[in-house]
């Protein structure tokens, strides 16, 4: 049955978060765009103890958990809501601020690899300090100066020496990774080949703990928007790390049909609706902002009249509306098709491609409706715009998204569709 | 809890009509339009789905149980994905039919009703545009005035579906004017009616296959129990709303067939020594389509779901209306885009798609849901 109300649980969570954000995050949003590079320590510290790295839970980790069931006996399934749930957490936490919430401590990108493919004694040993007290920071490493979204072509390479792997090449963009290495005792993954005659089958992911010798970070990007959160250049010279730090096989196999690559892309199918809802966040915050700024100076919108009779402003406002919910209803259905352990790889690529460009449009467009004001660092709508950005970019850009899209919708491979 | 699973019974009208579409609408979509006509048995087949009927609860002789504005956009989707001429032609007596079930008395009930549950489909019509480009449903120049124990109706009328052969029509006027939506009523004229002129079949864009004519009212006169709702009157901005949930299926549906038809050409036409699909400015065009098309149908279905758990879904019926609307130029666009030369020659359906697309942006008054 169709039914577009969020249970009373995740309701309750929601008004919950949607305080904190309000009074605790909101407020403290401007002071750590303008102090680039500090953290809100209070505040994260604070944010560890309440959740023990349950953020991580709404970033996919806690999905991949197996439900053990007894042989033979077909359990009686129970409708399940835990990627929805993390998702409107995450919206929430966003409309407080994009900065602050991607600096919040836990597993991160880094941490849902580990939990997609690593054994379990790797989950042990990597995932449990996220539970401490202390805040700690997972990453993920993939992009280099000359290749982001083209995989194939990373140059980092890592070599098995003894018990060791021996990694040189450098990373780039990596999203917290001073945070996961310097700010605590963290990990990045890193993706690295071991083979390049073999292309993207030859491209493994490895744990590398804070403090591995011959790892060091020499950029702290200067960022245009999501100034709270740190973005690093990481350099590898003959760092090494122990044997086991791999995840999944050290075989040199296409990897389109091993059980590692499946579970990778599985978890892509779980982080996009996720980052598409970091989007939709944001571009509540400025809409609301919009509406409630209008209501103040009693401009009324007007529902429900025939587009022509419109004022340019109602128009733009209406659009603005309905593309924010759309992008939202489709990232609820990827969600729900992921709680509901259907197929959701289409859906979610779909989701995230609506849900960057509507709200890059949505910022920017408030930010012109708003005129001087909208410019202003007075406002915070100025920071949704540069922080917004970000979403049409990161885990793949808007183009990528459509890509992705396209070869789903066409049935192509990589090959018949570049 | 959030869910976007079909109840059985909605998957079984999905696929009823669906396959209806495929099988019988959609192989005679380009002869209807060439001659400007529906095959009256495609309407009688049609008839047999029972759509109207099982809206209507067994009080009024039909066999349907509580209204569901999501069924209805369901089927709605898949008879436009179909054709939307024989959608609308097929759908017409609903636009009076469902505005009496919603909103009229006991007796217009009793009365209107029961000839929609019958084997044979009857024709009946609504009219609600004007012939005006600023044409506004919340600012109608039609009136009625009340004179005695009649209302006096007076106006223009054009985009009247069927308006020839309908038994009764629901004609929307101002009661009020100068009130904006709460000051509009709408009025059962029967066939025939003193006053009230049927002008000469429309010729427009799009739409070609469904007849609709422009209707004149000087000083028609009807009973005062012919005012939709008796005393009471009507909810007028709320049937507007179920007709913008109605036509934003109608576009979701069609869009949908022109996506996945250019989809098709594009992975069939080879240019360059490949598809034309692997290049990515088509590739990337498809791909838009489909998202927007997604994206109207959640919209509307979330619409329609409020609607139907009786909460308030006049907001969210004008902006997932408006998206649709939209959508569809844009996704039918495109669809001729596609195929370039061939998506203007009239061989092609894409061109009939483009032409019916904008249509969604002027229609209102389809009460079909």
């Amino acid at each position: 049955m169709i039914d577009f109300e969020i249970s009373p649980r995740i309701k309750g969570t929601k008004n919950m978060v949607h305080m904190f954000a309000e009074s605790a995050i909101r407020p403290i949003a401007r002071q750590y765009d303008e102090q680039e590079h500090e953290k809100p320590w209070d505040l994260l510290k604070m944010m560890q103890k309440f959740m023990g790295g349950g953020i991580g839970g709404a970033l996919g980790t806690e999905e991949k958990k197996k439900e053990e069931k007894p042989e033979g006996e077909p359990k009686e399934k129970k409708p399940r809501e835990t990627n929805l749930a993390g998702a409107i957490t995450v919206e929430e936490v966003f409309w407080g601020d994009a900065g602050i919430a991607l600096s919040i401590p836990g597993p991160g990108l880094g941490g849902a690899a580990v939990q997609a493919s690593g054994t379990p004694e790797q989950k042990e040993k990597f995932l449990a300090r996220f539970a401490g007290e202390d805040p700690v920071w997972g990453a993920m490493a993939i992009t280099e100066p000359e290749a982001g979204s083209d995989t194939a072509n990373l140059k980092t390479t890592a070599a098995l020496d003894g018990d060791e792997w021996v990694l040189n090449g450098e990373k780039i963009f990596v999203t917290s990774g001073k945070s996961a290495l310097e700010d605590s005792k963290g990990f990045v993954v890193v993706w690295a080949t071991i083979d390049r005659k073999a292309g993207r089958a030859g491209i493994k992911p490895f744990v590398v703990e804070h403090g591995a010798p011959g790892m060091e970070i020499t950029k702290i990007e200067d960022k245009m928007g999501i100034r709270c959160s740190d973005t690093v250049s990481i350099s590898f010279m003959d760092c090494r790390i122990p044997k086991e730090n791999i995840l999944g096989s050290a075989e040199v196999v296409d990897k389109t049909k091993t059980e590692g690559f499946k579970k990778v892309m599985a978890t892509f199918d779980a982080t996009r609706p996720l980052v598409a809802a970091m989007a939709i966040g944001v571009g509540q915050a400025a809409l609301d902002f919009l509406k409630q700024t209008l209501k103040e100076e009693g401009v009324e919108l007007r529902y429900g009249i025939n587009p022509h009779r419109m004022t340019s402003l109602e128009r733009d406002v209406m659009q603005m509306e309905a593309d924010l919910k759309a992008a939202r209803l489709l990232t609820w259905r990827a969600l729900w098709m992921l709680d509901n352990g259907l197929r959701n790889d289409l859906q979610s690529s779909m989701a995230k491609a609506k849900a960057g460009l509507a709200v890059t449009r949505i910022t920017q467009k408030a930010v012109e409706l708003m005129g001087p004001l909208g410019y202003s660092r007075e406002l915070l709508l100025e920071k949704w715009m540069r922080d917004s950005k970000i979403n049409d970019i990161f885990e793949g850009t808007g183009q990528i998204q459509l890509l992705v899209t396209a070869r789903r919708i066409l049935g192509f491979t990589r090959d018949q569709l570049k | 809890m959030v869910s976007f699973e079909l109840s059985d019974e909605q998957k079984m009208v999905q696929e009823t009509v669906a396959s209806f579409a495929a099988d019988q609408i959609e192989p005679i979509m380009r002869e209807s339009d060439e001659q400007n006509a529906v095959p009256e048995d495609i309407i009688a087949k049609g008839w047999e789905l029972g759509l109207l009927g099982g809206c209507i609860p067994e009080e009024y002789e039909g066999f349907g149980e509580e209204l569901s504005s999501l069924t209805g956009l369901i089927a709605l989707e898949e008879l436009a994905w179909g054709d939307l001429s024989v959608g609308l032609h097929l759908m017409a007596p609903s636009m009076l039919a469902i505005s009496v079930l919603d909103q009229g008395t006991e007796e217009q009930k009793k009365q209107l009703l029961p000839v929609f549950c019958a084997e044979e489909y009857k024709a009946a019509s609504s009219a609600l545009v004007e012939p005006y480009f600023n044409f506004c449903a919340s600012a109608l120049k039609a009136t009625a005035e009340r004179d005695g124990e009649e209302y006096v109706l007076n106006g223009s009328k054009c985009l009247v579906p069927l308006a020839q052969e309908a038994e009764n029509m629901l004609v929307f006027a101002a009661s009020s004017p100068g009130m904006g939506f709460s000051g509009i009523d709408g009025f059962i004229v029967p066939a025939g009616a003193k006053g009230a002129t049927i002008g000469e079949r429309e010729k427009n864009m799009g739409i070609n296959a469904l007849a609709t004519y422009p209707v004149t009212f000087k000083d028609c006169r009807v009973p005062l129990a012919a005012r939709l709702g008796g005393d009471a009157g009507c909810d007028f901005l709320r049937l507007l709303s179920r007709s913008r949930l109605a036509l934003s299926a109608l576009a979701v549906g069609m869009s949908r067939r022109a996506m996945e038809y250019s989809r098709d050409y594009a992975i069939q036409r080879v240019a360059f020594g490949e598809p034309i699909a692997s290049r990515q400015a088509i590739a990337f065009m498809i791909a838009e389509m489909a998202i927007e098309v997604d994206a109207a149908r959640l919209l509307a279905w979330e619409a329609a779901w409020r609607c139907d758990k009786k909460m308030d879904f006049v907001k969210e019926a004008a902006l997932a209306k408006n998206y649709a609307a939209e959508m569809a130029m844009m996704v039918c666009d495109r669809g001729v885009q596609v195929m370039g030369g061939h998506g203007y020659v009239r061989d092609n359906p894409v061109e009939l798609w483009f032409r019916n697309a904008r249509g969604f942006a002027t229609f209102e008054g389809f009460v079909m849901v």
